[in-house]
């Protein structure tokens, strides 16, 4: 029998319904997981995706044709059924549930099994029959440390910065993560300042509803002397940019799943690493696919060969997939950004 | 083990030099005497033998993490590091221990001669004992891979602030290897007895490279050349009635080299030289490659000796009837150096020659000669210029010749390690012969950042196999290729084997066949004998 979801060149097909989840070449009809750019691209007639993800896709994808749904709801096209369950990923991140005819699979995007409920639904176990998976933190040396503890350090991290005089520059992907360090690091401060890229998707995500700290943007009119003391959020490329430069003395520091290896910590050449990930460790992952219930296995971007091996090994019928998600095994010039 | 812990993490986050020594000079200041002459011993590169095997290390990690061994190998590829690896995989720990860094060194010492279940035993206890920073850095003692960018004159400047005792002393009290177990902190380096050191070492002085145009030094009549000869630093000491002969590495090697067996004799007492050990035959230098068959040798058999018999290179005195020589002019030594070395009259023991000249243009045509007396290039030395410690700039300058290159074609990629860790780093370069690119050299520096990301991201889009953590890629992209020396080798495919390859740049501009052929390469040994 032909599978109910097909890896085609275009991107993940569903065959008797003509609709694709994250393609990434133009199509027809696109549901999208989440609003990051490699999941969420341009070109698409129609578009489906969560409510939460709206403001964002369309702050970065400008005036295209979205319909949304809520988590749980479901439609149905040509008897296949369709429906959008938390991922836990980021805020509006989905897993996406197609059934027909008595099958059940699950794309799970990106996902993330312990979110900060702050900022994205907690993470659902959704049972099915075929579950494909990420695989970007797919090795058993990724193992995230609680979230307080994470934030415990940065808040020392930031005291003594402070007690220096130091700018605390927290380098963080702007869809996410930037968020969630607000969220976790909220009485710290006053107001946090925020590079562009970050500020304008906290805007967008507060109209869409989002409780976020206040934050105010840095300008060309910013005076290094008014960041004294302070934190600030910037994406990842800001670091080592022309934009940095003029903001002295200041402390840097890199909060990602990857700072969990010192050779990536140390090629990051910043002042500090914070380990928090909006990815699923490897016991998060083996959670995830044990809690589906599935016989089998699909696994895509990141460590796929490794991850679908050590699954064979156990049983399933796992199978590694090549999509355009991101480049390949950790190539983190990308992968980085959103983990 | 926290508090040496906490100084590795330290060192660890910051590349600033003055930070690396206060964090040095703070943990000097706090540790107990023992912990500090292991971290002087561990920071001089010098510790105890391998007490487990690796293989045995990743079993035990495996299977504490109940993880399939190929797991565990796969995960160690993309980490890059073994210890890290089996620090990050382990179970956190729940018990909490502390045991200072000296306990666990002399365990690790004692540990070599334990069965292989006490082995077992121990290290998985002390896994178990340890956070995951700790783990590392006590994994790092067992695989004896300790590497974390601290110099010996970072530890000096360190230990210099700690104890308020002038760098070039503290640098001389540290040569020679100095055994924790033997020694302790308060005689090696607060009251040494110079008596109980007959053997140990002056600290080397290393020349720095001469990249600029050679007439800026100055007056010729100020400076002396020498050509830079091919083999092995040494320094030979004479004091006791006995000889010893250290190396650069600071290893004794007295042993290995019999042909000096009897200078006890010959040399006065209380003298030491600074030279180089060659292969040497016929009253020629022979090629270093035949010097590396000794290097790695313990014991060297009849026909070796024979086949590749050795000489001191003398260039310098640093010790005369017992008297620390190192303040007077190189012009001052030179001379009694020709002295003492002409008294002496051995056959091992030779004078390295002054070169004449006038004029700076009298050296150029010797310099681009010099391979062919099997020689690196040429030594350009100050008259008036003492012997300090260590690489400083300004009175030493080695003038080496310009290196051989090739065009070649990378056809393998490996991941590299450490910083490199989860990057194609790691290159293998291909020549002609024929319609068949064959692999002739490995290289892993050369590049800059940027480019090694480039360079890594053709490698993932260019994949044809992956073998472990090698992948064979389309030969499409071009290298040039320098290397110092080149010689016959039976051992490689290729059947020559180049010295110290490294990469000088990419040819964006050279397609593939464009690269060279190894009867070009094979044309650079003929024109060499």
């Amino acid at each position: 029998m032909a599978q109910l979801i097909e890896f085609s060149n275009k991107g993940l097909y569903v065959p008797p319904a003509d609709i694709y989840i994250d393609p990434w070449k133009p199509v027809n009809k696109a549901i999208i997981t989440h609003a990051h750019a490699d999941h969420s691209r341009y070109g698409m007639n129609h578009y489906l995706a969560h409510e939460d993800s709206a403001n964002v896709m369309r702050l970065r994808l400008g005036d295209i044709h979205l319909s949304t749904l809520k988590y749980g709801e479901s439609f149905v096209q040509n008897g296949v059924k369709f429906s959008l369950h938390p991922a836990g990923h980021i805020p509006g991140s989905a897993q996406v549930r197609v059934a027909y005819k008595g099958e059940v699979w699950v794309a799970g995007g990106d996902y993330n099994t312990e979110p900060d409920v702050r900022i994205c639904a907690p993470f659902e176990y959704v049972p099915c029959h075929t579950f494909i998976t990420e695989s970007t933190f797919a090795l058993p040396v990724f193992k995230w440390q609680k979230p307080e503890t994470v934030f415990t350090a940065i808040k020392n991290h930031h005291a003594q910065n402070k007690a220096a005089g130091k700018i605390t520059f927290l380098f963080a992907y702007s869809l996410g993560k930037a968020q969630r360090i607000m969220a976790g690091l909220s009485g710290e401060t006053d107001v946090f300042h925020t590079h562009g890229a970050v500020h304008n998707v906290n805007e967008a995500l507060r109209k869409q509803g989002l409780d976020l700290p206040p934050d105010i943007r840095i300008t060309r009119d910013t005076k290094p002397a008014d960041l004294s003391g302070k934190i600030v959020i910037a994406p990842p490329s800001a670091a080592g940019s022309t934009w940095i430069k003029r903001f002295k003395p200041r402390s840097t520091a890199f909060v990602s799943g990857w700072m969990r290896l010192r050779g990536t910590r140390r090629r990051r050449n910043v002042d500090n690493g914070f380990i928090l990930s909006d990815h699923a460790d490897w016991d998060g992952l083996n959670k995830a696919v044990q809690a589906t219930g599935a016989e089998r296995l699909f696994v895509t971007h990141g460590y796929t060969g490794v991850y679908a091996q050590y699954w064979r090994d156990r049983g399933l019928d796992a199978r590694e997939v090549v999509t355009d998600y991101t480049g390949d095994e950790g190539s983190e010039s990308e992968n980085e950004e959103k983990a | 083990m926290k508090h040496f812990t906490r100084l590795f993490t330290q060192l660890d986050a910051t590349t600033k030099t003055n930070e690396r020594i206060e964090a040095l000079r703070i943990y000097f200041d706090s540790a107990s005497p023992s912990d500090k002459i292991w971290t002087i011993a561990l920071f001089s590169g010098n510790r105890p033998k391998k007490p487990v095997n690796s293989k045995q290390l990743r079993q035990w990690a495996a299977e504490l993490a109940q993880l399939p061994l190929w797991l565990f190998e796969e995960t160690y590829h993309v980490v890059g590091d073994l210890a890290e690896t089996m620090s990050l995989i382990v179970p956190e720990n729940t018990a909490k221990n502390d045991v200072s860094l000296s306990t666990v060194m002399c365990e690790l010492v004692e540990l070599r001669s334990k069965s292989d279940d006490e082995k077992r035993h121990y290290v998985t206890k002390r896994w178990s004992e340890f956070n995951s920073n700790e783990r590392f850095v006590f994994n790092k003692l067992l695989t004896g891979g300790f590497r974390m960018g601290v110099s010996r004159k970072l530890t000096v400047k360190g230990l210099s602030l700690h104890t308020g005792i002038d760098e070039n002393t503290l640098s001389h009290r540290l040569m020679g290897n100095p055994d924790p177990l033997t020694t302790t902190f308060e005689k090696l380096i607060l009251s040494p007895d110079d008596d109980e050191n007959l053997s140990r070492p002056y600290p080397f002085y290393l020349a720095y490279p001469l990249e600029e145009e050679i007439g800026l030094l100055g007056k010729p009549a100020d400076w002396s050349a020498e050509y830079k000869w091919d083999g092995i630093r040494g320094q030979m000491i004479a004091r006791g009635g006995r000889i010893y002969l250290w190396s650069r590495g600071e290893e004794l090697v007295t042993d290995r080299y019999p042909e000096f067996e009897g200078l006890e004799n010959l040399l006065p007492e209380g003298v030491v030289i600074d030279g180089e050990i060659l292969a040497f035959a016929a009253g020629k230098p022979l090629d270093f490659a035949k010097l590396q068959k000794r290097i790695g040798r313990k014991k060297a058999g009849k026909k070796l000796l024979k086949e590749v018999p050795v000489v001191l290179m003398c260039y310098d005195i640093l010790e005369y009837e017992g008297r620390d020589l190192r303040s007077e002019p190189f012009a001052v030594r030179r001379k009694l150096l020709e002295k003492i070395v002409t008294d002496c009259d051995s056959s091992q023991l030779l004078l390295s020659p002054v070169i004449p000249f006038e004029a700076w243009s009298e050296l150029k045509p010797l310099r681009e000669n010099a391979r062919t007396l099997k020689t690196e290039g040429l030594m350009i030395k100050h008259q008036n210029g003492v012997y300090k410690t260590g690489r400083k700039r300004g009175e030493w300058w080695k003038w080496k010749a310009d290196p051989y290159t090739a065009d070649a074609v990378m056809i393998y990629a490996q991941r590299g390690h450490g910083r490199r860790a989860n990057l194609y780093s790691d290159y293998t370069f291909a020549v002609w012969k024929g319609d068949d690119l064959v692999p002739f050299a490995k290289a892993y520096s050369g590049l800059t950042d940027k480019e090694m990301k480039q360079v890594d991201r053709f490698v993932k889009q260019n994949t044809l196999e992956k073998f472990g953590p090698v992948r064979s890629v389309n030969p499409e992209m071009v290298f040039e290729i320098a290397f110092e020396g080149i010689v016959e080798s039976n051992r490689h495919k290729s059947g020559i084997a180049v010295r110290f390859p490294r990469i000088k740049r990419i040819r964006h501009d050279k397609e593939p066949k464009e690269a060279d052929t190894l009867e070009r390469l094979k044309n650079l040994i003929r024109v060499k004998a």
